[in-house]
């Protein structure tokens, strides 16, 4: 059995359903990230294996015991917030050590834990200051250091990074990777960046009105999205909306406003509307006619530093596309340019039958 | 908000707040000016006050046992209503910060009731109640709890009941500003952490309301120490308060000197605790909140 089970999860406010049948399994180690829009009922997922809500039906299993209904101080979950939700009239020290201490952890050894796991979060020597006197990101770090210092078995991360800037939020995502790697602890992260998700996770959960849509490896949820959500809201893409012509052994044929895509199926059956997935880094530019598979006016050309985005009118609709800044600058805006791409590297999907949703 | 630099800003300012400075000024403190002069002013039974300058007021009440236990009892009234408020604002506050929307409205309408009714309604409300035939003695009689009535009306324990009830909204009104800028998570961290709710409430909750139940306290307890509606009238004529003692002297003994200075002492006192005891509080919290 799984290190954590969720079965068949659900969670209603009144007429009202937040979570709607989970099923989760999580391994001893992992890294997983609960991936979705506000609203999609991922935060509510975390309350309910930290014990802060009840599920309304469904079992929570923990390390071999049913969890359910247990008081959330009776679970040893280390849980970080998203307004950190530190102790304002306590110092570093005295959050940090706040745990141990309800553990009744004697002092020596709790002063060695804290100056451990402040150590681990690169804060040694600020143990004596207030929440206050500290900048957000060290905030952050002490939240963390919170978490880790009573050693728990589980680390729960609600949208941790979500009131730092751009650049501390990156260098965080590798910090807490790391961290989490070496102590090997099992995690899982509430978060609607799937950038955050993807440099951090081993598996993602994408969720989407109350469902898990979809759960893979960050490279299986890019390149293979089971569901037009999961296509369109992990990275950019291109959706095109076409017909099946013909179903073959390892591709379908679809057309797309005259032009005939022959995109691998995967062994799923596809028939009638689909819509067809282009990401913008697997279209290029050509100048030569005859490999090009349409062609187009240059509408818009942004420089971005490491790579150019540009947007490309074509007889399929506007097409974006990335290009990694090598080689000479891309036509200016204006210019009429061949486009070209692999039907490999296509992503074809049958148009979600809207489902009456609660 | 925006400020305007100091030399932009020209008479704007002063006029704006001419209204407000005015009332304070006329109404305030000129009579205040007019009370501490009138305090030293020498007084004779036989020709009333006279135009010359005294300390002997002060000496009078200072060193007079009668004045010493009405200040004694003052300030001993004041500390049990403090904290008889504190002890039910408290509890009630976190109760209604918990309730559901409509209710919470409702709630907090009837618990700031008392504010909304003249003090002279209020506590004849409480003598109808507290009387030796009054509702609760009856009742007390009735369920062969005590054989004959509880003097509570004319005692200090009916001034206080009566006190806390009106006091009360401002400790309640003071501990829900500092709960509502409580992060709701802490508590949840607090679990988390593996406390107990009742941990929870006393090492996270109540030392981040703690400023909340000082301000509050300080508010009322200079309330109470000055009060006189209700000590004059629940208290009665015998049962003295400084506030009462100092209207005795100005309407009944007609030694006005003397009651100013009565009321000038009772002034620097209140504003010596509330000023001790937020200059406390501050240097106390200074490092939590900005």
């Amino acid at each position: 059995m799984s290190f954590l089970t969720l079965q068949h999860i659900s969670k209603k406010y009144g007429e009202f359903t937040a979570i709607e049948q989970i099923d989760l399994e999580i391994e001893r180690g992992e890294f997983l990230s609960l991936l979705g829009p506000s609203g999609c009922g991922k935060t509510t997922t975390l309350q309910m294996i930290a014990g802060f809500v009840t599920p309304t039906s469904g079992k929570i299993m923990f390390d071999g015991r049913d969890i359910t209904r247990e008081r959330p101080e009776k679970r040893g979950m280390g849980v970080v917030f998203q307004s950190y939700a530190l102790f304002p009239h306590m110092t570093v020290d005295d959050n940090v050590g706040f745990g141990l201490q309800m553990r009744s952890v004697k002092p020596a050894e709790r002063r060695e834990r804290v100056a451990q796991a402040l150590d681990l979060v690169r804060l040694s020597g600020l143990g004596a200051r207030y929440p206050k006197q500290l900048s957000g990101g060290q905030r952050q770090r002490v939240a963390i250091a919170r978490a880790l210092a009573m050693q728990p078995k589980l680390l729960l991360l609600d949208e941790p990074m979500s009131n730092l800037d751009a650049k501390l939020r990156e260098e965080m995502h590798i910090e807490l990777r790391s961290i989490q790697r070496s102590l090997g602890i099992t995690t899982i992260l509430v978060t609607h960046d799937q950038v955050e998700a993807m440099t951090m996770s081993d598996r993602i959960a994408v969720m989407h009105r109350g469902r898990i849509t979809q759960i893979s490896t960050p490279f299986e949820a890019y390149e293979r999205p089971q569901t037009p959500f999961a296509s369109s809201f992990l990275g950019k893409t291109n959706t095109l909306s076409g017909e099946v012509l013909v179903r073959n052994a390892r591709c379908v044929e679809v057309e797309v406003a005259g032009l005939i895509f022959d995109v691998p199926h995967e062994g799923r059956s596809m028939k009638g509307r689909v819509n067809v997935y282009i990401r913008p880094e697997k279209v290029r530019l050509t100048d030569h006619e005859a490999v090009a598979r349409t062609r187009g006016r240059i509408a818009t050309c942004v420089f971005l530093g490491n790579q150019w985005l540009l947007e490309i009118e074509t007889g399929l609709g506007k097409l974006s596309i990335a290009r990694p800044n090598f080689g000479p600058p891309p036509p200016a805006e204006g210019e009429e340019v061949g486009v070209l791409w692999d039907d490999d590297d296509l992503r074809v999907l049958e148009v979600e039958v809207s489902r009456g949703h609660a | 908000m925006a400020t305007l630099e100091n030399d932009r800003a020209g008479v704007a300012p002063w006029l704006l707040s001419s209204p407000a400075l005015l009332l304070f000024v006329v109404l305030l403190f000129v009579p205040l000016l007019l009370t501490l002069m009138l305090s030293f002013k020498v007084f004779s039974d036989v020709n009333g006050i006279q135009t010359t300058y005294t300390l002997a007021n002060y000496v009078a009440v200072v060193t007079d046992p009668y004045y010493g236990a009405i200040f004694l009892r003052t300030a001993g009234l004041a500390i049990a209503v403090t904290l008889l408020s504190a002890l039910l604002g408290v509890p009630e506050t976190i109760v209604l910060a918990r309730m559901r929307k409509p209710w919470q409205s409702w709630c907090l309408l009837v618990v700031l009731g008392p504010l909304l009714i003249s003090v002279v309604v209020r506590t004849l409300g409480w003598q109808i109640l507290l009387g030796n035939n009054g509702l609760l003695n009856n009742a007390l009689q009735a369920l062969g709890i005590t054989s004959e009535p509880i003097r509570l009306v004319f005692t200090m324990t009916g001034v206080i009941i009566a006190l806390t009830h009106v006091l009360v909204p401002f400790m309640v009104m003071s501990v829900w500003a500092t709960l509502q800028k409580l992060d709701p998570q802490v508590e949840w961290a607090g679990l988390s952490l593996g406390a107990s709710p009742f941990h929870v409430f006393r090492r996270v909750v109540l030392p981040q309301i703690l400023p909340g139940v000082l301000s509050g306290s300080i508010i009322v307890f200079a309330l109470s120490a000055s009060a006189f509606a209700t000590p004059a009238l629940i208290g009665g004529r015998r049962l003295k308060t400084v506030a009462t003692a100092a209207y005795d002297e100005f309407l009944g003994s007609l030694n006005w000197p003397l009651g100013a200075s009565i009321a000038i002492l009772l002034l620097i006192a209140n504003v010596a605790i509330v000023m001790g005891c937020s200059r406390l509080a501050e240097q106390r919290f200074k490092h939590i909140f900005e």
